[in-house]
Order: structure tokens, then C-alpha cells, then sequence
């Protein structure tokens, strides 16, 4: 087994545990910095498959973004020190063995598809590549995605602002005051 | 890197799938709900990257398509992170549990 390998098998290793812990910790703050855990371990993942590029947008976006909007709400909506309630044993347990079935379904499949590997040229990725495909109108370029993208999280920022905005008591609920 | 298979990547990101799919179904908090489905994005990310560097070295088509999953779990996450914050000021609790009035 070359070095390589190892770490491959290191690094999802991490991944696997830090995600289950993630999932089953009982205090709300580690669950979060237990997820930060698991998505720098992906990230970890895209860097040994030299994409370099989607490795830094999963740091930017995921580590820097999603889990600092999470731990802020967190901070807004309970008390991190408490611990969560148990789940119902029987919930517990039935998940479970639905996740372990079909987990071992899916990797039963996995093992015996003929995958057809390709044996061309190595793959690489240049950004320069990404740039000029994201912003073509022909030859398979992603030019219309990418708008429609762009107005879709404009969309969400602006809904997310009118939703979480705190509306003011209107006027005339508040103790009549004497001049 | 070609001592690892395809399948052994494959393999990582269907246990991460189904990690995610268990918090979904065992937690009651909707933060932690959140982090569940995040959990298993990623994982469908591996399996976009992992397809696209293996199978089609010549084309980047897995590339955007992850990059266009992330675009839209920051914007999911946005969106639900409001929405908790919302149903905090109203309820005073996010388990999925206390809030049941569309049910009826």
C-alpha cells in the first residue's frame, strides 16, 4: 500500500468519524464544530484528488460560510450548554438498521458494477478551463446556470432579510404616555 | 492515486450519505436536521467529483455540477437558518415536534 493510499483511507477515516459523531453528539455547539471537523476532512478529500480549486470553495463556502451562519443561530436560538434530549430508543434503533440496510444494498451494488474506467489522458483541472466553460454560450458551456444561479441566491439573500427581519410593535400598543 | 479504486470512493460517500440520513431521522432539533442534509450534499459532491475524475477525465461536467451543489446549500442554508430564527420568535423553541399547525 503506497503513501497515497494511506492517506486516503486516514482521511476518510476522519470523515466517517467526525461525521458520526456529529450526528449523534448530544450537545448542540460539538455537533457543529464536530460537522466544521467533517467538511474540512472533504475538503481534505478534494485536495488528494488535486482539485485544488473545489477544495478552496468548500473551505470558503462550507467551513467559512454554512457553519459559522449555523453556530450563530445557534448562539440565537438555545442554550448550547444543554444537552438535547435523547432520541425514543425505538426511533434510534429503526433508523438504524434502515441505515445499515441500505448502506450495505448500496455498496453491495457498488462491488459488483463494472465500472469502465477511463485510460485516456490524465485528467487536470485548470481554472482557466472552469472560467472560459462556465461563461460559454456553445459548446456546452454553462453560461444560462450560472445566471439562473445567480439570480436564485439574490433571490434567497433578499427572502432571507424580509423573513428573519423583526417587526416593529405598531405605535399605539405601547402605555399612553402623559405630556 | 491509482491504487485506490473508484468503488473505495464510492464506498466513503455512501456512508456518509446514510451518517446524514441517520441524524435526519433520529434528531428532533431543526439545527441539527440542517447539519444532517449538509452532510449528505457532501457526500453527493464525491460521488459528482469522483465519477467525473475516474470515468470522464476529458470532460469537467462533474466539476460544475458540484460546484452548483454548494451554490445552492448556502442559499438552502440561508434560507433555513431565517426560517428557524422565525419560528424561534413565534414558538420559542425549533424541535420540529412543537410546531404542528399546518398538520390539523
Amino acid at each position: 500500500m503506497s503513501a497515497a493510499a494511506i492517506f486516503f483511507y486516514l482521511i476518510a477515516a476522519f470523515i466517517l468519524g467526525t461525521g458520526i459523531l456529529a450526528v449523534t453528539t448530544r450537545k448542540i455547539f460539538r455537533a457543529s464544530i464536530w460537522l466544521l471537523f467533517s467538511l474540512i476532512g472533504i475538503a481534505a478529500l478534494y485536495f488528494w484528488l488535486k482539485l485544488e480549486f473545489l477544495a478552496a470553495v468548500q473551505i470558503i463556502v462550507y467551513v467559512g460560510g454554512i457553519v459559522v451562519l449555523i453556530i450563530f443561530s445557534i448562539f440565537l436560538t438555545i442554550k448550547s450548554g444543554d444537552e438535547m434530549q435523547k432520541p425514543l430508543l425505538v426511533r434510534s434503533i429503526f433508523s438504524a438498521l434502515a441505515v445499515v440496510f441500505g448502506a450495505a444494498f448500496i455498496m453491495r451494488l457498488l462491488q459488483k458494477y463494472p465500472f469502465k474506467l477511463n485510460t485516456g489522458k490524465p485528467f487536470e483541472l485548470k481554472v482557466n478551463d472552469i472560467g472560459t466553460q462556465m461563461l460559454d454560450t456553445k459548446n456546452f458551456g454553462y453560461l444560462l446556470p450560472f445566471e439562473l444561479i445567480s439570480m436564485l441566491l439574490l433571490a434567497a439573500m433578499i427572502g432571507c432579510i424580509v423573513i428573519a427581519i423583526k417587526h416593529k410593535e405598531p405605535e399605539n400598543n405601547l402605555p399612553n404616555q402623559t405630556i | 492515486m491509482n491504487e485506490v479504486p473508484l468503488t473505495h470512493i464510492l464506498f466513503l460517500s455512501t456512508a456518509l450519505f446514510f451518517i446524514g440520513a441517520y441524524g435526519l431521522f433520529t434528531r428532533r432539533n431543526m439545527i441539527t436536521m440542517l447539519m444532517a442534509i449538509e452532510l449528505m450534499l457532501n457526500s453527493v459532491n464525491i460521488n459528482f467529483v469522483a465519477f467525473n475524475k475516474y470515468l470522464y477525465a476529458d470532460k469537467l461536467d462533474g466539476i460544475f455540477f458540484s460546484i452548483f451543489i454548494i451554490t445552492i446549500a448556502a442559499a438552502e442554508a440561508a434560507v433555513a437558518i431565517a426560517i428557524i430564527i422565525n419560528l424561534y420568535r413565534s414558538h420559542h423553541s425549533i424541535d420540529v415536534e412543537d410546531a404542528t399547525e399546518l398538520k390539523y
